[in-house]
């Protein structure tokens, strides 16, 4: 099994030149919103092992929350470049190929960033400049681009087949109907049409991995349980009662800003940030949960649901500036509107265990209830704390996460040597 | 009745459907003291229940451009939430939202066109044959120096059909008018009863908080006219018994739309019907393609459609009754909260957390009470029997439609939601490749990808897929108003500078 991997380079930019940054990550845009994944910088639509990337720099408008609200003093943080990745296979082979074919266009965007000369080796660079990701979320562990690209393509052959020959199909039962359709694709794969690369099993190596931080991790989660619930018991709920709410609705322009560059196809970016309410009790406790829902992605969700939501491609949460701050990062299916009202009504409670500890987030109780039941606050948080992106990729284009899914379930079933009909059944309902 | 239905414009109640005759006069505002003065006196109909049913009524609203042009304060106009501010034409991420491209693009509309927005939209409805007397007696001299008419949208009859020939506005929430139902607990059935504050400003919602309305100081000039806010008694609430209303014009292409059908069927007049209704997941005569629900469902009695409204989609996950991208199971997918019902403590918590389902098409609509609409729309254009529209006519220059028209007290997540999650979105319910089959813009979203087709799921089989659909409705026109409370009317009227 190929298992996904990320990156996450953040530096510190010259805020003077910021403008100029600006200025060189359009280029990679046809227009706000909608990439050139042919561009001459960064040519994502060359990698084939690269689902999702953006560039985003990290102007955090909430800084004035914390005086605001709990009269500590602002805190100073540099402006910062954030380049993520997520894609398929070691990350040392993807950084060879990042440098390969992206070297000179990055080094004229990382020539923005603090410290990075002529003289700077990029490879050295980025892997110093990448950064822990504290919670990742991958919507199907072991799906790789090429899997998703393969499979969408024998979808519609199938789907063209069948329907070209339905005529021919009338009287038959539907595992023959299946069985026609896998000989048709078997045709067509020693003509050359189609590919589909066998997927590989997981290696023992790798299952071994697997188990043991199953195993491991979770004992040590276990163990940590009951002092974090004596923390969230004595310090934690007290401070639930009377921490401030803060979460105005966000100022026209950013949401303009924001407007412009969503919805131009089904899938859409989410960036956002926010400083963690002080105290160290809150960040033991969320640094917790953080860890506890990573294991959680890692083990129980990734078969294409995060708790009951199925939209998420990618996501993460990514402590900066010493866990002071935050960043949330996804690529969902839909509109954020619809995105937001998913969230609220499916895993309310998980959202609210996590942003709970980010500063003016909606009253919670007991960490998991109300919050985003507050649903036009909290809409407003979100968006408050979101920042444009300025420039994202997909490499599946107009392909929901539930989309991908389905082409899996196509292609094994078709690759099943006989299915019992009324399995057949549910396979040609697919199409 | 905890509301005082004096002060509720009276369509947030009634239908007004003896009364078969509408003009809908959208307008501008010529003279900001004159309308002022119109507003506060004008003849309003209220949702105050009449032992003799009016003969005429008449019904105001605002979009946003048009309280600014009545001299509401910067300030008081900022707290209007961001949809109703921007428009429904003000922005072009909205109208890819909303499937406004394009034939369908704002630039192309008669009117409300980006920058030419109403300002108001005064409503006029009278029993047959009396509209033309009641629009004379509205437009007095008054009127006609306070407003200019920039469109005038007259609405027919068509028996309850809109011009296809469907049976429409059949199903309608039930609105908790009595306020006896707890609002922000979950709801593991499908009900039709919703909370007072869904479609009602100034009452709890379906989350059981108050939707954002603009409130002011009691202080304020003409302020103490207003009630005060239930969930803020300090101040006074402009929102309070108003809510918004989106109106659209969507003209609908009749001969386009039974040719395609005949074509598809060769002409063979049952299967052409079949698909039809199948389309729109109901017959002509409104029944709906699925059987009614042996259990009763909250908020569906007799009065409110009875056995034409008694179902929900429970018995037919795969959509071979009904298909999945119908109209109606599009607009309305009557799910609950969580699927698979109340179930035991432990199987609620498991199907919470996503742990017991590995079907493919489960739980991929969201939950449909928080995303309701009161639907107060009227067709017009004179009727055309399908034996006729499967004709070419070229002499036929007549224009049909429906004046769409919907009621909410948040349009983002009522009507915005509906439109663009569930109708025009090609990847409703695990659907691809289509989206609604009578509302569709057939459009490639960006990415390309054919929208223009209709699939039929089957029992065993592959689904039956009908490509090529054209582009039977096209959007003429629209806005966002606010239809105020009476009090805030004469709020308006005052003159709050």
């Amino acid at each position: 099994m190929t298992s996904q991997s990320s990156l996450m380079v953040v530096a510190a930019l010259d805020r003077k030149t910021v403008t100029g940054l600006r200025a060189l990550l359009a280029i990679m845009n046809h227009a706000p919103g909608r990439v050139n994944a042919a561009n001459t910088l960064v040519p994502f639509g060359e990698f084939e092992n690269l689902h999702f990337a953006r560039f985003v720099i990290l102007d955090d408008h909430t800084l004035d929350d914390v005086q605001l609200l709990y009269g500590l003093p602002r805190q100073e943080y540099p402006l910062y470049l954030a380049f993520l990745c997520d894609f398929d296979g070691p990350s040392e082979d993807f950084l060879a190929s990042l440098v390969k074919l992206a070297g000179a266009g990055l080094r004229r965007v990382f020539a923005f960033c603090e410290g990075f000369t002529n003289a700077t080796d990029l490879l050295e660079w980025v892997r110093e400049h990448d950064i822990p990701i504290a919670t990742r979320y991958v919507n199907w562990r072991g799906r790789t681009v090429k899997q998703v690209r393969e499979e969408a393509r024998l979808r519609q052959a199938i789907g063209a087949y069948l329907r070209s020959s339905m005529g021919g199909l009338e009287n038959r039962t539907a595992e023959q109907t299946r069985v026609r359709a896998r000989e048709f694709v078997r045709a067509e794969i020693a003509a050359g049409r189609l590919t589909l690369t066998p997927s590989e099993g997981m290696s023992w190596a790798g299952k071994i991995g697997g188990a043991w931080h199953f195993v491991s991790v979770g004992l040590l989660l276990a163990l940590l349980l009951p002092p974090v619930l004596l923390l969230v018991l004595l310090r934690i709920r007290p401070m639930e009662k009377t921490d401030a709410v803060f979460a105005p609705r966000p100022g026209p322009e950013l949401a303009a800003e924001l407007a412009l560059i969503e919805d131009h196809e089904v899938t859409n970016q989410f960036s956002a940030m926010g400083s963690v309410k002080p105290g160290l009790a809150r960040l033991w406790v969320l640094s917790y949960i953080l860890w506890l829902i990573d294991w959680a992605a890692r083990h129980l969700f990734g078969k294409g649901r995060l708790a009951r939501v199925r939209t998420i491609h990618f996501a993460r949460w990514v402590f900066l500036d010493d866990r002071k701050r935050i960043l949330f990062a996804s690529n969902y299916d839909g509109s954020l509107d619809s995105y937001m009202d998913d969230f609220i009504n499916k895993v309310g409670f998980g959202l609210n265990v996590v942003f709970t500890a980010g500063i003016g987030y909606p009253r919670t109780r007991w960490l998991l209830a109300q919050g985003a039941n507050d649903e036009q606050k909290f809409k407003y948080y979100l968006r408050r704390h979101q920042m444009p992106t300025q420039v994202w990729y997909n490499a599946h284009s107009g392909l929901t996460a539930v989309d991908l899914q389905r082409n899996n379930r196509i292609r094994r079933g078709m690759e099943e040597a006989t299915l019992s009909e009324d399995a057949a059944r549910e396979w040609v309902q697919l199409l | 009745m905890p509301v005082d239905t004096k002060d509720v414009q009276g369509l947030l109640r009634f239908g007004y459907g003896s009364m078969k005759e509408a003009g809908y006069l959208v307008l501008r505002i010529r003279d900001v003291a004159a309308a002022r003065a119109w507003c506060a006196v004008a003849p309003v109909a209220t949702a105050e229940y009449q032992e003799r049913p009016p003969e005429v009524a008449l019904q105001v609203a605002f979009t946003w451009t048009g309280l600014g042009a009545l001299g509401l304060e910067p300030g008081l106009l900022a707290e209007f939430p961001a949809e109703f501010q921007s428009g429904m034409a003000g922005e072009e991420g909205r109208s890819r939202r909303l499937g406004d491209i394009g034939a369908s693009a704002p630039d192309k509309w008669e009117w409300g066109q980006p920058g030419r927005e109403p300002h108001a939209l005064v409503m006029l409805f009278a029993r047959s044959g009396r509209l033309a007397d009641w629009r004379q007696r509205v437009e007095n001299d008054p009127f006609l120096t306070a407003f200019e008419t920039i469109a005038f949208l007259f609405s027919g009859d068509l028996d309850g059909h809109e011009p296809f020939g469907f049976k429409d506005g059949i199903s309608q929430p039930e609105i908790d008018w009595r306020r006896e139902r707890a609002t922000g607990c979950d709801e593991l059935t499908y009900t039709n009863v919703q909370a007072l504050g869904e479609f009602v400003l100034g009452y709890p919602n379906e989350y059981g908080k108050y939707t954002d309305r603009p409130l002011l100081d009691p202080a304020a000039r003409g302020a103490r006219g207003l009630l005060p806010a239930e969930d803020n008694p300090g101040k006074r609430d402009l929102g309070r018994n108003g809510t918004y209303l989106v109106l659209r014009q969507l003209e609908q292409d009749v001969r386009g739309f039974w040719q395609f059908l005949d074509k598809v069927s060769e002409s063979n007049e049952a299967e052409r019907l079949r698909l039809a209704e199948a389309m729109v997941g109901r017959t002509t005569e409104g029944h709906p393609l699925m059987p009614p629900n042996t259990n009763a469902i909250r908020g569906i009695d007799d009065a409110s459609g009875g056995p034409s409204n008694r179902f929900t989609y429970d018995g037919d996950p795969k959509g071979i009754r009904c298909p999945l991208g119908s109209h109606i199971r599009r607009s309305n997918p009557r799910n609950a909260d969580l699927p698979g019902g109340p179930g035991s403590l432990l199987s609620r918590g498991l199907r919470m957390l996503g742990l017991c389902d590995d079907s493919y098409r489960g739980d991929l609509i969201a939950s449909t009470r928080f995303h309701r609409i009161l639907r107060r729309g009227r067709e017009y254009g004179p009727r055309l029997p399908v034996a006729d529209a499967v004709r070419e006519d070229p002499g036929d220059t007549q224009k049909r439609g429906l004046q769409f028209v919907c009621l909410n007290a948040n349009i983002s997540r009522q009507f915005e939601f509906v439109q663009n999650a569930w109708l025009m979105s090609t990847k409703f319910d695990g659907l691809s490749e289509e989206s609604d089959p009578l509302m569709g813009n057939r459009t490639a979203a960006g990415d390309g990808r054919d929208s223009a087709n209709f699939s039929l799921p089957m029992e065993g089989k592959p689904p039956r897929v009908i490509a090529g659909l054209p582009q039977f409705v096209t959007m003429r026109g629209g806005a966002y108003f606010f239809l105020p409370s009476l009090r805030a009317l004469r709020y308006f009227g005052e003159g709050p500078v």
